[in-house]
């Protein structure tokens, strides 16, 4: 591996593998650094070596990955170091990582950040028990190792993965007591008019609709418009508790799986100081681009649910693009078709954009996860409550970052990835100011934790 | 041991068997399972408590997020469990409450 390649890719997500793809076409010297054992990402997880009969159970949405993953393959040009922890980003594009045989940096010309979404905070009382998982992480564990929850398995909050999930642990032989969905009822009429634009991302209506269906003939209990859920359990879940149709409902389990949607991963473009922008119906931050991918950074793009949510195939749609776009100024033959190229991506992607805004406001978190009770837990981490920040503010306390003196919400090894969004919300309310205003959370490297040998380690002309 | 929850698997698994332990018990997994994925198909209780209340915590994100599932593995401290791949022989235990600096 050559220690100054041309381009580093971070992610190997569909946007990461989609660049690794035009990488190689173009046979641009890349290094792809990712933190799982295998490509993927979290949407294609497991994707190469999943069985026959798992992808049965997935679906085509997760098999369709399959196709990023020969034309991305490492050769003389592209370069994959699986299992690599990035825990820096210097202002001059040097990438720090930890990988099973040391610590390493490397400096390229180009960067594209391709490290996709995360679940969004979805804090009620009882969240921290053993037992409660995100919904993402119960179809990890199916995706990676074909595990399905053992006993009684209930799902809570809100968005497509839900279902998705509910149908695919049915498949897989697995039950689902009942589906709690907190999705609020006036969700629906204020995403009617947003409905036309749905119609031209045809695929993602008919999979929202499939799955429905599928619910239906399942026979899957479902409750909706729920409200004051409460996962109940001394050291141990053994139910969730909630209120729906105007009555209170206990449901026991083992297993509880949230959702509330999926928020950008943002440590990496926050601990490099660029400026994000505040969204109001999606409730998360977007780091600035121009040109779909462009960074302030002339060195940095971003690709992919990084940037905003917009699932899969978008991510995959922006990945080549900014792969294009690097080659674009590496080559210079072969111009014509690396702009041609760049134009049906840029098409591909107008009506996956066109679906968002009736997705966004129909799945747009209720204010009971954005706004916790007081009792509830915020900072996972450092086990600060939403009555404390409410106190803090009280005192005197302006910002996120003035709360982690007051007492420490943020400053746990998540370094606010759970907290973050909901310690600004809760801010933003008591002072009745807005969430650009308040801001996010300062990140400073290292964004995993890592041991000190592990930067000692570092060869010395680092 | 005590099990409180525990996943298991849709198929017989083709994958060869790993052997590790786990506070001290030995347990069996397939080979490419996380620490995370391997302790849910053998049924977990808890796989740390937090420095702060002392209360339990287990695998929340399984994608290196959340740091609920920091373990003791091998020796090493603060390990993500959702992150690293069993290997034969492994050794893992719970991480207990804050951790003892040595002094007063």
């Amino acid at each position: 591996m050559s220690d100054h390649p041309q381009l580093v890719i971070i992610g190997a997500g569909p946007a990461g593998l989609a660049a690794a793809s035009v990488a190689n076409e173009h046979n641009i010297n890349t290094v792809v650094l990712d933190d799982q054992p295998a490509s993927g990402g979290q949407i294609y997880r497991g994707i190469d070596s999943s069985s026959d009969k798992l992808r049965g159970i997935l679906g085509a949405s997760y098999t369709k990955g399959r196709a990023l993953l020969p034309n991305a393959q490492p050769s003389g040009s592209v370069t994959w170091i699986h299992c690599a922890l990035v825990w820096q980003v210097d202002p001059d594009g040097t990438v720090y990582y930890t990988c099973n045989s040391g610590s390493r940096s490397v400096k390229a010309n180009h960067v594209i950040l391709a490290t996709g979404a995360q679940e969004r905070p979805m804090p009620f009382p009882g969240w921290t028990l053993p037992g409660v998982m995100t919904a993402g992480a119960v179809q990890i564990a199916l995706k990676s190792s074909a595990l399905i929850p053992d006993g009684k398995l209930v799902l809570a909050g809100s968005g497509p993965l839900l279902y998705l999930l509910a149908v695919q642990v049915l498949k897989a032989g697995g039950g689902v007591s009942a589906l709690v969905d907190t999705t609020p009822r006036a969700n629906s009429i204020r995403s009617i008019s947003s409905l036309p634009g749905m119609f031209k991302a045809g695929a993602l209506l008919r999979d929202g609709l499939g799955l429905l269906v599928e619910m239906r003939k399942r026979k899957i209990k479902r409750y909706r418009y729920a409200t004051d859920l409460e996962a109940v359990g001394k050291s141990q879940l053994t139910g969730l508790r909630f209120s729906s149709g105007g009555r209170e409902h206990e449901q026991d389990c083992q297993v509880l799986a949230v959702h509330n949607g999926v928020v950008p991963n943002v440590q990496i473009s926050r601990q490099l100081g660029l400026m994000h922008d505040w969204q109001d119906v999606q409730r998360c931050w977007h780091p600035q681009r121009s040109d779909i991918t462009q960074t302030a950074l002339p060195w940095l793009q971003i690709a992919g649910d990084g940037g905003g949510i917009l699932g899969a195939e978008a991510s995959e749609l922006q990945g080549q693009l900014a792969a294009y776009s690097v080659a674009a100024i590496i080559q210079t033959e072969n111009t014509a078709t690396i702009s041609q190229n760049k134009e049906r991506a840029r098409k591909a992607l107008l009506p996956l954009q066109s679906a968002r805004p009736f997705i966004d406001i129909l799945y747009a978190p209720s204010d009971e996860f954005l706004n916790p009770s007081d009792k509830t837990i915020v900072c996972r981490c450092e086990e600060v409550t939403a009555g404390e920040i409410r106190h803090f503010v009280a005192m005197g306390c302006t910002g996120p970052n003035q709360t982690k003196a007051f007492g420490r919400p943020g400053m746990g090894p998540c370094q606010g990835r759970y907290c973050g969004l909901t310690v600004s919300e809760i801010i933003a309310r008591e002072r009745a100011v807005s969430m650009q205003e308040v801001g996010y959370y300062r990140i400073r490297p290292p964004i995993k934790p890592i041991m000190l040998a592990d930067i000692a380690a570092l060869p010395e002309d680092n | 041991m005590a099990i409180a929850f525990r996943f298991r698997r849709i198929d017989t698994p083709a994958a060869p068997v790993v052997n590790w332990l786990y506070e001290g018990n030995a347990l069996t997994a397939c080979e490419g399972d996380t620490v995370a994925a391997a302790l849910l198909a053998s049924g977990i209780d808890y796989t740390r408590t937090t420095p702060v209340n002392n209360t339990p915590r287990a695998p929340f994100c399984m994608m290196g997020t959340c740091f609920d599932c920091l373990m003791d593995i091998d020796g090493v401290p603060n390990q993500q469990a959702c992150q690293m791949v069993v290997t034969e022989g492994m050794v893992v235990r719970r991480m207990l409450g804050a951790r003892d600096s040595g002094h007063e």
